[in-house]
C-alpha cells in the first residue's frame, strides 16, 4: 500500500524564487532595449534587475487568496451597512462632505494609479518588479472599486455623489488631484514609483487613510472604515515597494543619487498641496474628531517621515527641500482651505459651513498658537454676515497655482498674514503660483506645465463661455442642491427628517 | 533611537496577534485607537509567527497579517518565522 507522503512545502524564499524569477525569459529575436523602450531615458541606471527583492515575498497565488479575503469582509460589512440603514447611524450629515469630496478627488487618483502601475509593470525588465507593479495595478482598480460601491449607498440619499466621473473631468478643484496623477503618468517608470510607491504612499497615505479612516469609525460611517482599511492593508505592501524602489536605485549607482533627490523634493511638495485638503477634512469635516492635522503630522509626517529620511542618510538623501515650508503650514493650512471653500461654496459639488463656536473652541485648543489669532476673527465676521442676511460670497474666480492647481490661498511661511505669490515668466507668457514649491516645480519642466488643462480659463471657453449657469450644467453641478452652505440644505433636512423617523413610531 | 510601528485592524482575528506581539517586544507601546491598534517601539519590532500560534492556538501564515494591515514602517525583513521591521539608524 502506498504511505502518502506530505510534499515538502517550498519555503517563502524558494516559492517566491520560482513565482517571479523562475517565470523570466531572456528575449531572443528582439532585443531588451527594443522590448523595454522607456527605463533608460530617465538616466537611470541599473545593473542588475535580480538585486530587486520583495520583502514581503508576496506571490500572485497568495495574493488572490488574500485579497479574496479582503473583498469577502468587505462586502459583509457594505451589506450590513445598506440592510441597516447604515447611513443614519452617522454623528451628523456634515461629514458627508468629506466623503464627496474623497469620492470626486481621490476615488479617481487610485484608478489613475491603476493605470500607472499596470504601464510601469510593463516598463520595468525586472521580473520581481513586474510582479510587485502587476499587483499594485489590481490592488489600485479595487480601490477604486470598493470606494465607488461602498459610496453608492449614500449617492441613493444624498445629494453631490451623482456625477463623479463628470466633477472629476471638470470641477475646479478636483483638477488637483487629477494633474498630480496626470504629471505621475506622464513621467517616466522610475520616476512614477517615486511619485506615487514613494513620496504619495509612503509618505503621506498614512495622513489620509489612517486617522481618516479611524475618524470615520468615530462618526458611524462602517462603510468608509471599512474600504478605507481595506485599501490601507495593501498600501502596507505598496509603501513597502515605494521604499524597496528607492533603495535599490540608490544602491544600483551613486550617479542615480541626485536625480532621486530632485524627483523626492518635487513629489513631496505635489503630494503635500494634494493631500492638504485632507487637513480640513479631518479639522472642520469630522463632527466627531479623533485628532487634529498637527497631532496627525506629528506622528505620521514628522516621526515617521522624519525617521524614514534618517534612514535614507545613509545613501546621502536629505529631507525634501520644502519639508521646513510644510511644518511652518500645518497650524494654517485646514483653516485656509476651509475659508476658501466657503467664500467658493456655490461652486463646489459638496457642503461647507460656518464652524460653530463649540467647533471653533476645540480649534482653538488644537491651534493654541494660530487659531484665535489669525482665523477665529475671520470666521467671527463671516457668521456676523450670515446672520445679517448678507453672507460672504466670493463671485470672483481663483487665481490658480499653475502647478498644484489649488487657489493660491496660502500664506507665506513666515508670515501668516500675507498671502504667498509667485510668478515667472516664460516664453512671453506669465505663471502663477502659490508657493516656492511650486513655483520650483515648473522652472524644473516648464515645458510640461505651461500644457496643464486650468479649469478658470476653461470658463471662457466653449461651450461655457463665461457663463455660470452653463457652467454648472457642464459640470453637473445642481444649484440649490449640491452646493452652498450646509445650514438649510436638502442633505441637512433629509438627515434630520429620517434620523426623526428612524428614531420614533411617527 | 527612531520608532517603527505596525497598525492593525481591531477585531477578533488580530486580538491574538497582538498579545504576540506584545510578548516578543516587551519594549513596544499599543495604543488603542477608534478601530485600529497602533503599536510602536523603538528601533526595531520583531513578529513570530511560533508565538501568534500560541496565542492563536492554530497554524498561522506571516502573510496572514495582510489582511487586517493598515499600515507600517521601517525597513520590512520577513521570513517563514519572522517579520521584522527596523530602522537603520
Amino acid at each position: 500500500m502506498d504511505m502518502k507522503v506530505a510534499k515538502k512545502k517550498l519555503g517563502l524564499k524558494e516559492k517566491y524564487r520560482a513565482l517571479t524569477r523562475d517565470l523570466g525569459w531572456d528575449t531572443t529575436y528582439q532585443t531588451k532595449d527594443a522590448v523595454f523602450p522607456y527605463v533608460g531615458y530617465e538616466g537611470i541606471k541599473i545593473h542588475d534587475w535580480d538585486k530587486w527583492e520583495d520583502p514581503f515575498r508576496l506571490t500572485m497565488d497568495a495574493y488572490w487568496k488574500y485579497q479574496a479575503e479582503k473583498e469577502r469582509k468587505f462586502y459583509a460589512i457594505i451589506d450590513a451597512h445598506a440592510q441597516n440603514n447604515g447611513h443614519l447611524n452617522l454623528t451628523d450629515a456634515r461629514y458627508l462632505s468629506a466623503l464627496k469630496i474623497f469620492l470626486q478627488a481621490i476615488s479617481p487618483g487610485e484608478y489613475a494609479a491603476h493605470k500607472g502601475f499596470a504601464r510601469a509593470g510593463r516598463e520595468f525588465p525586472g521580473v520581481g518588479t513586474q510582479v510587485a507593479c502587476q499587483m499594485q495595478a489590481i490592488d489600485e482598480i479595487r480601490h477604486a472599486q470598493t470606494q465607488i460601491h461602498a459610496m453608492s449607498n449614500y449617492n441613493r440619499y444624498y445629494n453631490g455623489f451623482h456625477a463623479f466621473a463628470d466633477t472629476r473631468d471638470r470641477i475646479w478643484y478636483t483638477s488637483v488631484a487629477r494633474s498630480f496623477f496626470d504629471d505621475a503618468m506622464s513621467a517616466g517608470p522610475f520616476e512614477f514609483m517615486i511619485a506615487i510607491g514613494f513620496s504619495f504612499e509612503y509618505v503621506l497615505t498614512n495622513l489620509l487613510f489612517v486617522p481618516f479612516m479611524s475618524g470615520a469609525a468615530y462618526n458611524g460611517d462602517m462603510a468608509t472604515v471599512t474600504f478605507g482599511f481595506s485599501a490601507q492593508s495593501d498600501e502596507a505592501r505598496h509603501m513597502t515597494l515605494g521604499l524597496e524602489c528607492i533603495k535599490f536605485m540608490l544602491e544600483q549607482d551613486p550617479d542615480n543619487l541626485p536625480i532621486v533627490q530632485n524627483w523626492i523634493d518635487k513629489w513631496f511638495w505635489r503630494g503635500f498641496r494634494v493631500l492638504g485638503l485632507v487637513s480640513t477634512m479631518m479639522d472642520y469635516m469630522l463632527p466627531k474628531r479623533v485628532m487634529s492635522w498637527r497631532e496627525a503630522w506629528d506622528i505620521y509626517g514628522v516621526e515617521n517621515g522624519g525617521a524614514l529620511f534618517k534612514d535614507l542618510a545613509r545613501y546621502g538623501i536629505k529631507p525634501p527641500k520644502g519639508w521646513d515650508d510644510a511644518e511652518k503650514a500645518i497650524d494654517h493650512m485646514s483653516h485656509q482651505f476651509m475659508l476658501g471653500l466657503y467664500q467658493w461654496s456655490f461652486g463646489t459639488a459638496f457642503h461647507s459651513w460656518i464652524p460653530s463656536e463649540d467647533d471653533m473652541n476645540w480649534l482653538s485648543a488644537k491651534y493654541p498658537d494660530t487659531f484665535d489669532k489669525y482665523y477665529r476673527p475671520r470666521w467671527k465676521h463671516i457668521k456676523k454676515l450670515a446672520d445679517a442676511g448678507t453672507p460672504f460670497k466670493n463671485y470672483g474666480l481663483a487665481k490658480l497655482c499653475q502647478c498644484c492647481q489649488l487657489p493660491t490661498v496660502f500664506t507665506e511661511p513666515d508670515d501668516p498674514t500675507l498671502t504667498c505669490h509667485r510668478e515667472t515668466v516664460y516664453k512671453g507668457q506669465k505663471y502663477h503660483f502659490c508657493s516656492d514649491g511650486c513655483q520650483h516645480v515648473f522652472e524644473n519642466e516648464p515645458e510640461k506645465y505651461v500644457q496643464a488643462w486650468l479649469p478658470m480659463p476653461q470658463l471662457f471657453q466653449e461651450p461655457i463661455n463665461g457663463d455660470l449657469g452653463a457652467w454648472m450644467e457642464w459640470v453637473s453641478l445642481r444649484d440649490g442642491k449640491d452646493n452652498g452652505d450646509y445650514a438649510g440644505s436638502e442633505d441637512q433636512q433629509n438627515f434630520e427628517a429620517w434620523r426623526g423617523l428612524a428614531t420614533t413610531n411617527q | 533611537m527612531s520608532t517603527v510601528f505596525i497598525a492593525l485592524q481591531a477585531n477578533e482575528e488580530t486580538r491574538p496577534i497582538i498579545e504576540a506581539i506584545e510578548i516578543d517586544n516587551p519594549q513596544a507601546v499599543v495604543n488603542r485607537q477608534p478601530a485600529m491598534v497602533k503599536i510602536d517601539a523603538q528601533g526595531q519590532l520583531v513578529i513570530r509567527k511560533s508565538t501568534i500560534e500560541e496565542q492563536l492556538g492554530r497554524d498561522f501564515d506571516l502573510q496572514e497579517l495582510h489582511i487586517n494591515l493598515i499600515s507600517l514602517t521601517g525597513n520590512v525583513v520577513e521570513d517563514d518565522e519572522t517579520l521584522t521591521l527596523s530602522w537603520n539608524s
